[in-house]
């Protein structure tokens, strides 16, 4: 029941928020809606944590032998908390903001909202690429309509690149749907296929493009930053924050487990690959001039360090990308929201055209600090925990690579410190001579995300906990 | 004592500092400095009172653990939130805090000229450091002690680059923090490297299955520490930040990057003396990169006139010589000579600070001189200083540099002698400092002479009791030679550092030894003074003197060889691979959908007649397919 | 009379209606054309429909067999007729506008 209403409510509220016209409406509409999921969503997994709560069953389309399925296991919590956690997050940061149409604006990001649960708790293929469409859709309007000046260029590239996956994707499905016995969908159908080796590795492919274009993974990465540039802010903390979690969390649920030799065998190439992305973000990041343009590029090093520790096959280094994925989904919505907020009240982006924040807005300075060390993952801020596992993993599949990798560990402190010291340090400029500090309202998210950072990174022995099942589950033999 | 009893106590000498931080941090005390000040060192001296009574209860029952929770447990990983409360740690708790907390006071005058927000920032820094260097050296596995070690260099970051108005202070901060990352790594590769042959990081549990390691193993994880020691401990080749680092305030230069944080290495090496022990090969390249480093900083020194630039570098150098002992098996003359070198560089980090406060923020020695009769007890306290650092007895720094040049010896004749030429340098650098500081004529401005006064006594108490411990901290290591059984850090570190067996120098080749090293450095400081006593060098060095002034070009070594290339290779990726590479390629498929889809719009001619031709044709194909599938197969081949 | 015969007569029709389309440019004579090639088809399927009918009722005198297929030519037949009127009635809209009923001004629509 928990399951559905966390799907069956951002919907409803989605739909309504639609036929509002006024924007102070469909804000605190869109506000309610998303905080009523988030305490679904906690009580789901703090109160109500049975397996009869957490799942649901129904004949859906019964011809094909797809049902409407959902369940949450540990790693579907973790993401089902992100998203329902990020809505409310992004909707309060961004409450000043004002949008044209404000109604139809929440209503698609409620609907995203239905799409990215979905996904996330889906155990059938249809219902999981319905679900996966329905969350790509949404956000193919939202940057259209309300994004920069550049934005049906860019939103075009997003969304020919990921439909181009998508379709790759679908094709990869209904070939699964023709092999399995009796013709279905279901998930714990395709885990017992034991395909033989050759269709393994072309299948492989079909899926694996999808998600890496999705996380993305070098080199199917240029469609991110344009985009993150070119969305409206609140779109983008929800791209980056969340939606790219799709793609990680697709290769763990639907990719590893159902083509296990092909992972064996082309984990060396996207291991590889993984591993160049993330330096060759990293140094892209050095030169970057715009703080959009800067976190994407970071967010692609942090996304290369989760693609290679999946494939790591290694238990711990799974454990790491899973919590990794809470932890980057609320760090860089973070990040994204101090952009924010410079952005609208400072009107540049640009690192040459800032300086000296500090002294106006000391209260942004210190929070956005914290946000920063956590996206270097110090020790006792959230990253350091996912971090620590996922090199780890990485360590015990190949030291060279870990090695190699772990050189991205300087170029986060270089590029981070380089954004914080170009923009807060230093004395004021033309731009921040008259900055004010940052509104209360972006304090208080900010403050509770950083609260978040610190807590999960003193004390992560919970989360660990909540993923160990889905772990045994996707690598059950190690 | 109970073990809930040190667990509580230990609790809170970690946390005492921290709700300081939080409390000033969130501007609890708001305009009063006062109120401010007092608060932080209140907390500081609260852990170290704690810390004494911890120190007794190990000096009479011995080590304790105490687990607070699970940090980390994946089942096959277990990492525990636990502290080792031993002999070693102690010792490093009632420096951390005992000269924490004089720094603290001595801050509280030194800083007095900044606004309150400011002042509980640079309070709440220095809390969180001394919170940070504590979980370092009371992490009872490597985890918790890498928690403490980049937090440490977290803080001194925030507080090199505390005056962040100024953007060279900031690159300076930014410097020092990816150095010591690079270290870092090292030291994280080294963890894991633990982790997947022993499966844990517990400091027992290791040093108790480390014979179980390979030798390969063992050396390569060592290195990677060693590594991490370089960055933070400010060795060849990653010491360039530390100079640097004297940008922050100078109580900061005291505390951090004098008396404790770039001590951690050594801390870290003397740790894990048991694994260190293990590996004759890193043992050898701990001795070389110390002494190398020892020696090189020391010829730095020699030609530098900022206050505390030559400080710095005799703080590297004297850090060298801490490897040094460790690679060459003095464990315990390593630790020695970190709390002896914890008084006297603190020492002389703040009289130096007291120095600049009276000049008004000038740290050129060129312009200073004559100080002496102005600042009487600063004057006295630097002396001292000088004379521990320079090794002569019976100041603290003769003990512990003597102890590590005899073990040198013991080891390779070579070191000890090298040992002792750096050691002539030091003797010789720190009295050119001190003569063309303190004596001569005074050559600044009227002006400043005229201001010239002795520091209020928030600053010169805490001078003074540092000074006495620079006077007398020697004795707690009075060697064999001297006296029976008479060391008594040794004794007291015995059960954390085994004491190698065959060091031992023949009575008779230990004085000899005493002796020569005594009266070279005696023959420097001599050479020094009468040198710069009057004739100070006021102009620019030429010749070699040039190169050593310049730091042997070393930073623009790094800058051309690592740091350009870095950005120019990151601006090719930015600018060829990433737009016309990678974007070029799948813009340029758009670009052929759309060329290609132009072409093909030429058919929509309007034409009626083609349209319908092409109806035709396409009929007639069709109806030719339809026939038969291999109508157009038996047609070519027909015609043949 | 063999069923040859009217195939063959059918495939000219048939042929000369397509010639017709592909050539001419007068509105009118196309149209013409098409129906020349629709009652080609008409009379292929009463041949047939006649054939097969001839066939089956020497077996079973009361059978329908093939009558089908003449049912089919009443339904081309009225297409065909509803299809005249409005292609008539375009071809007069053409010419209003055009002054011509030639096909290749057609293209001018599209503007």
């Amino acid at each position: 029941m928990i399951a559905v209403l966390l799907i069956l409510i951002p919907v409803l509220g989605g739909l309504i928020s639609l036929f509002l016209k006024e924007a102070g409406t469909a804000r605190s509409w869109a506000l309610l809606s998303s905080v009523v999921t988030f305490a679904v969503a906690l009580s789901g997994i703090f109160i109500y944590d049975h397996l009869n709560e957490l799942s649901f069953n129904a004949e859906w389309v019964t011809s094909l032998g797809s049902n409407f399925s959902l369940s949450m296991d540990g790693m579907g919590k973790i993401l089902c908390l992100l998203t329902t956690f990020s809505f409310p997050v992004v909707f309060a940061a961004t409450y000043k903001n004002n949008y044209r149409q404000p109604g139809s604006f929440y209503g698609l990001m409620l609907l995203m909202q239905a799409g990215l649960t979905g996904v996330f708790l889906a155990t059938d293929g249809l219902l999981f690429y319905f679900f996966w469409e329905l969350a790509l859709i949404p956000a193919y309007f939202l940057c259209s309509i309300w994004g920069g000046e550049k934005r049906i260029a860019v939103t075009f590239k997003f969304f020919i690149y990921t439909f181009i996956g998508s379709v790759l994707m679908l094709a990869g499905i209904l070939y699964l749907y023709f092999q399995t016995p009796g013709h279905t969908f279901s998930l714990q159908s395709w885990y017992h296929l034991n395909l033989p080796a050759n269709s393994q590795n072309v299948l492989f492919w079909l899926f694996f493009i999808a998600f890496a274009i999705k996380m993305p993974v070098f080199p199917f990465h240029t469609w991110q930053p344009d985009t993150y540039e070119q969305a409206p802010t609140g779109v983008t903390m929800i791209l980056s924050g969340v939606m790219v979690k799709m793609g990680i969390f697709a290769v763990i649920r639907w990719l590893v487990p159902v083509f296990p030799l092909a992972t064996a065998h082309f984990a060396n190439v996207v291991i590889t690959l993984s591993v160049i992305g993330m330096i060759y973000a990293s140094l892209l990041a050095i030169r970057q001039d715009d703080i959009k343009r800067l976190v994407a590029y970071s967010s692609i090093a942090h996304i290369g360090l989760m693609c290679a520790a999946i494939f790591t096959q290694n238990k711990i280094g799974l454990e790491g990308v899973i919590i990794q994925m809470f932890n980057h989904g609320i760090n860089v919505i973070g990040l994204w929201i101090v952009a924010d907020t410079i952005e609208k009240q400072l009107g540049t982006r640009k690192f040459s055209e800032l300086g000296g924040l500090a002294q106006k807005a000391p209260v942004l300075a210190v929070l956005f600090m914290v946000m920063a060390l956590a996206n270097i993952a110090l020790p006792l801020t959230n990253s350091f925990v996912g971090e620590f596992l996922m090199f780890n993993g990485l360590f015990q599949y190949n030291v060279w690579i870990a090695g190699i990798a772990g050189l991205s560990i300087i170029l986060a402190a270089v590029y981070t410190l380089n954004m914080m010291q170009k923009i807060f340090y230093g004395d004021t400029v033309a731009a921040t001579v008259h900055a004010q500090e940052t509104s209360k309202n972006v304090q208080w998210v900010l403050a509770i995300l950083v609260i978040l950072v610190i807590a999960l990174g003193i004390y992560p022995q919970p989360m660990i906990n909540l993923v160990k099942d889905t772990v045994n589950a996707v690598l059950p033999n190690l | 004592m109970s073990e809930t009893f040190v667990k509580i106590l230990l609790g809170f000498i970690v946390l005492w500092p921290f709700a300081g931080f939080v409390l000033n941090g969130l501007g609890w005390h708001g305009n009063s400095k006062k109120a401010i000040a007092r608060y932080a060192c209140y907390m500081v001296l609260s852990s170290f009172v704690a810390s004494v009574v911890i120190f007794f209860a190990i000096k009479s029952h011995g080590a304790y653990t105490v687990t607070y929770f699970n940090f980390l447990d994946t089942g096959s990983l277990k990492i525990s939130f636990s502290f080792q409360a031993d002999q070693l740690s102690s010792l490093f708790l009632l420096i951390i805090t005992g000269v924490g907390f004089l720094i603290h006071v001595y801050s509280a005058a030194y800083m007095h000229e900044e606004e309150p927000k400011h002042y509980a920032r640079y309070f709440a820094y220095l809390n969180l450091f001394i919170f940070f260097m504590l979980l370092l050296v009371l992490g009872a596995n490597y985890v918790i002690m890498f928690f403490g070690w980049e937090g440490v260099g977290l803080c001194s970051y925030l507080l090199i680059g505390y005056w962040f108005k100024n953007n060279e202070y900031n690159y300076a901060a930014r410097k020092a923090f990816i150095m010591n990352r690079i270290g870092d790594l090292g030291f994280l590769l080294g963890i894991f490297w633990l982790i997947s042959k022993l499966a844990t990081v517990d400091y027992a549990t290791v040093f108790a299955q480390a014979q179980s390691l390979s030798n390969f193993d063992v050396t390569m994880i060592t290195l990677l520490f060693f590594v991490g020691a370089m960055g933070k401990s400010a060795q060849i080749p990653l010491y360039t930040w530390l100079p640097d680092a004297m940008a922050g305030p100078t109580p900061v230069s005291a505390l951090i990057h004098a008396a404790t944080m770039v001590t951690a290495g050594i801390y870290m090496i003397a740790r894990s003396n048991v694994l260190y022990s293990m590996s004759e090969v890193t043992m050898n390249i701990v001795a070389i990169v110390g002494l190398v480093t020892a020696l090189f900083a020391a010829t730095i020194a020699l030609k530098q006139n900022d206050i505390k630039k030559v400080l710095a570098y005799s703080t590297v150098s004297q850090l060298g010589y801490m490897f040094l002992g460790l690679g060459v098996g003095a464990y315990t003359g390593a630790v020695f000579h970190v709390m002896t070198h914890a008084f006297f560089k603190a020492l002389l980090f703040l009289a130096a600070g007291s120095v600049i406060h009276a000049m008004h923020h000038e740290q050129d020695i060129r312009k200073m001189g004559g100080l002496k009769k102005y600042l009487p007890i600063t004057h006295i306290t630097f002396l001292l200083g000088c004379l521990a650092i320079a090794g002569i007895p019976p100041f603290s720094g003769f003990f512990s540099k003597d102890e590590i040049l005899a073990a040198a010896y013991a080891k390779n004749p070579l070191y000890w002698g090298l040992g002792v030429a750096g050691a002539a340098m030091t003797a010789f650098y720190m009295f050119r400092l001190y003569a063309t500081t303190f004596l001569g004529s005074f050559r600044g401005t009227h002006d400043q002479e005229h201001h010239l006064k002795e520091s209020p006594s928030a600053m010169t108490i805490p001078l003074i009791i540092l000074a006495l411990l620079s006077v007398l901290g020697g004795f707690l290591g009075i060697p064999e030679v001297f006296a029976h059984d008479s060391h008594l850090l040794k004794t007291f570190l015995s059960p954390v550092i085994a004491t190698g067996a065959g060091e031992h120098l023949e009575h008779g080749t230990e004085y000899m030894l005493m002796g020569i090293s005594v009266a070279i450095a005696a023959l420097a400081v001599i050479f020094a003074i009468s040198k710069y006593k009057k004739t100070p060098e006021l102009g620019e060095p030429a010749g070699f003197g040039k190169i050593l002034s310049n730091k042997w070009y070393i930073d623009e070594l790094y800058d051309t060889v690592i740091v350009k290339p870095l950005n120019v290779l990151a601006g090719f990726l930015k600018n060829i691979i990433e737009k016309s590479g990678i974007d070029g390629l799948v813009n340029g498929v758009g670009r052929l959908v759309n060329y290609s889809s132009r072409q093909l719009r030429l058919l929509q001619s309007g034409q009626t007649g083609s349209y319908i031709l092409f109806m035709v044709l396409a009929m007639i194909v069709i109806i030719f397919l339809w026939i038969d599938d291999h109508f157009i197969y038996k047609f070519i081949s027909g015609l043949f | 009379m063999p069923i040859e015969y009217y195939i063959f007569l059918s495939l000219a029709l048939f042929s000369i209606g397509i010639v017709g389309v592909l050539t001419r440019r007068n509105a009118i004579v196309v149209f013409m054309c098409i129906e020349l090639m629709l009652n080609a088809v008409n009379l292929l399927l009463v041949a047939f429909s006649k054939m097969y009918y001839a066939m089956a009722v020497v077996n079973n005198s009361a059978t329908t067999f093939g009558t089908d297929g003449q049912l089919f030519v009443f339904f081309i037949m009225v297409v065909a007729a509803a299809e005249v009127s409005v292609g008539l009635a375009i071809i007069v809209m053409m010419y209003r506008n055009t002054h011509s009923v030639d096909i290749n001004f057609l293209n001018r629509l599209k503007n």
